[in-house]
């Protein structure tokens, strides 16, 4: 097995991408902001449930910077928090849903914390069913075909939901009409306290690539550019009518698999090894080596995100829970949609993080 | 195209000629309809109920699927998610089960889980039921597993016309619809079937009206309960028939109608009787019609058995006219 860890971060090749590194960056900042402050919801015992993406952070920004937001279809999973703050999904609507509160626009809070889905985001709602949505994303794609529109469809998941028989079906019928789909694998070489050779006896899952009629691709997923230009290459091979391609992210898993986890299972070492992969230093680095940070500007970017965090958090905190009476609604097409989506549809999809950036799109 | 046009339409149409006149006028009405399943494209489905579509509406529309269920139903999820109006077929009803995670669990929970957000208009087809000599793996009678999770309809229609009506409005409804085809209905008898016919969900229809005792049932059961009540029309008891054709929703009123008039019911399915969709009929009426009896509520279904190949012990196991008018008999003389 290659290591990607010891690789020198890909470089900034052109303005847009110089800018896009530090974009990612701040999108960094206030995912880990956010996150601390999960934590501590937690601890207080108000949030009784957190999930936390720390290590696949800069994937998942990464990664979410090579769609066209709002027009082609997100496919995430439980741990897609970064994914969701680079989407352009703000901090109060993923701390509304974790406090169980009523204007949580996802699910109203029916489901566990980070269960993101966002229609007018063409967004699909995250269920706790490792893989059950790579099946979705095949028919997103499949609807691109038949609708004759260029949208393509992203999944994201980790690999150990690769081993699910869904996983396979999907990659199979994606592979056999070459549908414009794109797999995403957040791997992180553990899926709760199953190792990454218990789950499959191959490298990399994008060795399974070739296997199933499209290409796979493995990236150092703390790599910011290196993730960023694997994903845009799949999506625009999607777009272009080329097909499906797995892009195997090997990504840390810094922290407990959930709040629910004591990590027992994992060596010291194997947690300093986790740690030791950060890719938040290493962006940091990176960006330092480019100019793009100046010295002690991190302290103030981090201040603001903490700031934001707290007071998102604490206006979660102060809005109130749903009805008991509402817990049959929407069981069947009929009722109006939940207020708050019907606010948000009004607003459109709002501002992205990456929207004002000369990617090529 | 009609795969009708080779008979005189005054005759009608097989209840399996229904199912294809449905998907053939819903598909040229509404591009955003598909069909995703095996075998449906050049062999028109293993029961021919595709026959021509794909001719008609090219590869595309009517895919072919590699054998893999769950993601027939789960694509069928993420299409229906991005506007289409999918119409997944099983081969055989024995066979959803590979597809029950993205049925139950999945498109029976989209718009519940994403407070109205999100909704999944689509169709699971399949053809269910005994007394063909299938053996367990091509007999089996599983619309009770969908019965049980909210958020699905379940329509199992027992006449061409009715499964005509009802395909279509299975297709044009905004929630995920189960629907069984029994196979011994297939080419039963044919009734003319109107082009523009839309028969509502969660609406019973009384087959046959009657006097002395009801029989409630849906799907086979109706053929089987016609045949019975002709049996005892000789012994001078008056049946009658209400067919459910939706399960999910259920006709409530009609049944309480019925049973108001008879006073005496008698619930008739092919799937085993336990935990079997009669034994929610019999609790509806229980609950809510206790008063209204005049004797217990009888149920004929399956024996709890998976189903043999051998005709001998299927015929044991699975309902026949000559059962129920047996048990109507007892019932009536209660
Ligand atoms: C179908 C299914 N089986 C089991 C589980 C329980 N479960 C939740 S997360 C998880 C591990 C998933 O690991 P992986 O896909 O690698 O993602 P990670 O959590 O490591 O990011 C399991 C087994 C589940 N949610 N869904």
């Amino acid at each position: 097995m290659t290591s990607l860890d010891t690789e020198k971060p890909a470089a900034p090749v052109n303005a847009a991408e110089r800018a896009l590194l530090r974009r990612i960056y701040e999108v960094l900042l206030l995912s880990r902001a956010v996150e601390e402050r999960f934590w501590v919801l937690s601890r207080q015992g108000v949030a009784s449930f957190v999930l936390t993406p720390r290590g696949h952070d800069v994937a998942q920004i990464a990664s979410a910077a090579a769609i066209r937001r709002g027009h082609d279809s997100v496919w995430p999973y439980y741990r897609d928090m970064a994914l969701a703050l680079a989407l352009g999904l703000t901090p109060f609507e993923l701390f509304a849903g974790s406090l169980g509160r009523d204007c949580d626009p996802h699910s109203g809070s029916r489901q566990l914390t980070l269960h993101i889905s966002s229609p007018r985001l063409r967004i699909g709602s995250v269920s706790s069913e490792i893989a059950a949505h790579l099946p979705h994303a095949v028919g997103a794609a499949y609807a691109s075909r038949v609708l004759g529109d260029d949208r393509v469809a992203v999944a994201w998941f980790g690999d150990g939901a690769s081993s699910e028989g869904a996983t396979h079906e999907a990659m199979n019928l994606a592979g056999i009409h070459q549908l414009p789909v794109v797999f995403f694998c957040e791997n992180n070489d553990i899926a709760i306290s199953v190792p990454h050779h218990l789950q499959m006896p191959i490298a990399s899952l994008a060795e399974r690539g070739p296997a199933y009629g499209m290409p796979g691709v493995r990236v150092d997923g703390t790599d910011a550019l290196a993730v960023y230009r694997a994903t845009r290459t799949a999506v625009a091979r999607a777009r272009a009518g080329l097909g499906p391609s797995i892009v195997d992210a090997h990504v840390p898993r810094i922290t407990s698999h959930s709040s629910q986890d004591d990590d027992q299972y994992r060596t010291p070492q194997e947690k300093a090894a986790a740690e030791a992969r950060d890719p938040l230093p290493k962006l940091r680095a990176e960006l330092l080596e480019f100019g793009l940070l100046a010295p002690g500007e991190e302290a103030q970017l981090q201040q603001a995100a903490r700031a934001r965090a707290l007071e998102e958090a604490d206006r979660a905190l102060a809005s109130p829970e749903p009805a008991p009476a509402r817990a049959r609604r929407w069981l069947y097409a009929g009722d109006p949609p939940h207020p708050e989506l019907a606010r948000l549809e009004a607003e459109g999809i709002g501002v992205g993080p990456f929207d004002d950036l000369d990617l090529p799109s | 195209m009609s795969v009708s046009q080779d008979r005189p339409a005054a005759e009608g149409i097989t209840l399996l000629q229904a199912v294809t006149e449905a998907l053939q006028e819903e598909m040229a009405r509404d591009p955003r309809v598909v069909l995703l399943g095996q075998d449906i494209g050049r062999k028109g489905g293993v029961f021919k109920t595709t026959v021509g579509l794909q001719e008609q509406f090219g590869p595309l529309r009517v895919l072919d699927t590699p054998i893999a269920e769950d993601v027939i139903a789960g694509a069928a999820v993420g299409a229906a998610m991005m506007g289409l109006r999918p119409v997944a077929e099983f081969q055989f009803a024995d066979y959803i089960f590979p597809a029950l995670d993205q049925i139950v669990s999945q498109a029976a929970t989209v718009r519940w889980r994403s407070v109205g957000g999100w909704g999944v208009p689509a169709v699971f087809r399949a053809p269910c039921g005994a007394g063909v000599r299938g053996g367990v793996y091509h007999s089996q009678s599983v619309e009770a597993f969908f019965c049980h999770t909210p958020g699905l309809k379940v329509v199992v229609p027992a006449t061409p016309r009715d499964a005509k009506g009802l395909l279509k409005a299975a297709i044009r409804d905004d929630d995920p619809v189960v629907f069984f085809e029994h196979k011994k209905s297939y080419r039963r008898y044919r009734e003319i079937a109107p082009a523009d016919e839309v028969i509502p969900l969660g609406v019973a229809r009384l087959d046959r009206e009657g006097r002395d005792l009801s029989i409630v049932t849906y799907g086979v059961g109706v053929h089987h309960a016609r045949e019975a009540a002709d049996l005892l029309a000789s012994d001078g008891i008056s049946v009658e028939i209400l067919d459910l054709r939706t399960l999910i929703p259920l006709d409530h009123e009609a049944i309480a109608r019925t049973v108001q008039k008879t006073n005496k019911v008698l619930i008739l399915h092919e799937a085993n009787k336990t935990m079997g969709f009669g034994a929610e009929i019999a609790a509806f009426i229980g609950e809510e019609l206790f008063m209204d009896l005049d004797g217990p509520i009888v149920r004929v279904a399956a024996d709890d058995c998976h189903l043999p190949y051998n005709g001998p012990e299927e015929d044991a196991i699975i309902p026949s006219p000559a059962k129920v008018a047996d048990a109507v008999r007892r019932l009536a003389a209660f």
